[in-house]
């Protein structure tokens, strides 16, 4: 190789590795920013070195599974209410409106609303986060005991719980 | 190492390798991807959460990895034309963006149809929706500057060395979903694991992506030719081949 070409390739090597670290930096710093959403965790016991936690009225976002047996609806309306869980503590939402066809307990939502107690968020859209895993419905069921029926399609016998 | 890519410089060898390339890559992705869909579009079994819907990941995974990969490619090929300043990796940048573009553009658009139904949103400014969408702005990028010069050795300078910056964008994409809260979820087949699709909707998955891999290397390869034939239209071994006067 000879001189010109090595001069090109470290300049331009040089250029790139910049250009990455000074993204990189970037992104480390807007890293809050870039989140979605806060998780319960991050919720109740804060985001970062500095534990920084959502202010009650803010308006945020929160992601996390809904918790098995903690869907309650409101037979009247379509109030709804339930626990969301990541590893650690639970946190509450409150929703009235349609719920996406993929919800059910022990699926991933985020919802987005405000801040109403510690741990309360009254919500103004819920959407359903999937995960990765593709599979028709008798694996599903053989494999890990879910038989999906979207929220549209349940008789009212089955959703109807007290309020 | 190298030695067998060198006689590829020559514009006059690399337009006939293509030439000779193409039927075969064409015809090959056409049956390819005419199988892999209608099998998984039609034939393969519904999600057990998704039903119908799941179908769009024939279409949505494929475009999505292919416009990372032509990516890399564009990359590569702008990175020796920086360096070694071979004449036909600067005009092959310019026939693979608009390539890649558009599978870009498929992507977010299949993105789209899939996430309303699903997720019950069209868009969210989510880490991985957002960088695939810093994508289609590179590619964008890189065919404008090119053409924003009057000198074409310029402008394919500029454009190259964006797409070789443009490279930091490509595992900011892959790791989003990992490095930060997303809605989209993880990675299903392009991990060091076991593919988390079930083998009756990989196997279609696979062979669409195989499909389109060929289709894409044929379009590169068709884009090329013609870019060496506008850039060599006064030598005489264009006129040779094309009978010209």
């Amino acid at each position: 190789m000879n001189a010109r070409r090595q001069k090109r390739l470290w300049s331009i090597l040089a250029i790139l590795a910049l250009v990455a670290g000074s993204i990189g930096a970037m992104l480390y710093a807007l890293q809050q920013n870039i989140n979605l959403f806060y998780t319960p965790t991050q919720l109740v016991e804060g985001i970062g070195a500095d534990k920084i936690r959502p202010e009650i009225g803010q308006r945020l976002r929160i992601g996390g599974v809904v918790v098995e047996g903690s869907v309650v609806r409101d037979p009247e309306s379509l109030l709804v209410r339930f626990d969301l869980v990541d590893t650690g503590p639970t946190v509450t939402v409150e929703y009235n409106g349609i719920l996406p066809d993929l919800f059910r307990e022990g699926q991933g939502i985020v919802a987005q609303g405000h801040l109403v107690e510690d741990r309360l968020i009254r919500a103004t859209e819920v959407l359903a986060k999937h995960d990765e895993e593709y599979m028709p419905p008798e694996v599903a069921k053989a494999l890990k005991g879910i038989q999906h029926v979207p929220p549209s399609q349940q008789t009212a016998t089955e959703s109807a719980g007290g309020y | 190492m190298f030695k067998w890519l060198h006689p590829l410089a020559k514009p006059e060898t690399l337009y006939h390798f293509c030439g000779r390339l193409f039927p075969w890559l064409m015809l090959s992705a056409i049956g390819i991807l005419l199988f892999g869909n209608l099998w998984g579009l039609v034939f393969a079994p519904q999600d057990y959460q998704q039903f119908d819907t799941v179908r769009i990941i024939y279409i949505h995974v494929p475009s999505a990895l292919l416009s990372m990969s032509t990516y890399t490619m564009m990359a590569i090929a702008a990175f020796i034309a920086l360096v070694w300043q071979v004449k036909v990796a600067q005009w092959s940048v310019l026939a693979i963006a608009p390539i890649g573009a558009v599978f870009t553009a498929i992507s977010l658009l299949t993105g789209m149809a899939w996430g309303k139904p699903m997720w019950g949103t069209w868009w969210e400014w989510d880490a991985r929706l957002t960088s695939q969408l810093i994508l289609l702005f590179l590619y964008l990028g890189v065919i404008a500057l090119y053409g924003a010069f009057s000198d074409r050795q310029t402008g394919g300078k500029v454009a190259s060395l964006l797409a070789v910056i443009g490279i930091v964008n490509i595992p900011i994409i892959h790791f989003s979903v990992e490095w930060w809260n997303t809605l989209h979820q993880g990675a299903s087949i392009t991990k060091f694991d076991t593919p988390s699709v079930h083998p009756s909707m990989l196997w279609p998955l696979l062979i669409s992506l195989l499909g389109f891999y060929l289709l894409m290397l044929a379009l590169v390869c068709l884009r090329l030719r013609t870019a060496i034939l506008e850039h060599e239209q006064h030598r005489p071994w264009v006129r040779a081949t094309l009978g010209g006067h």
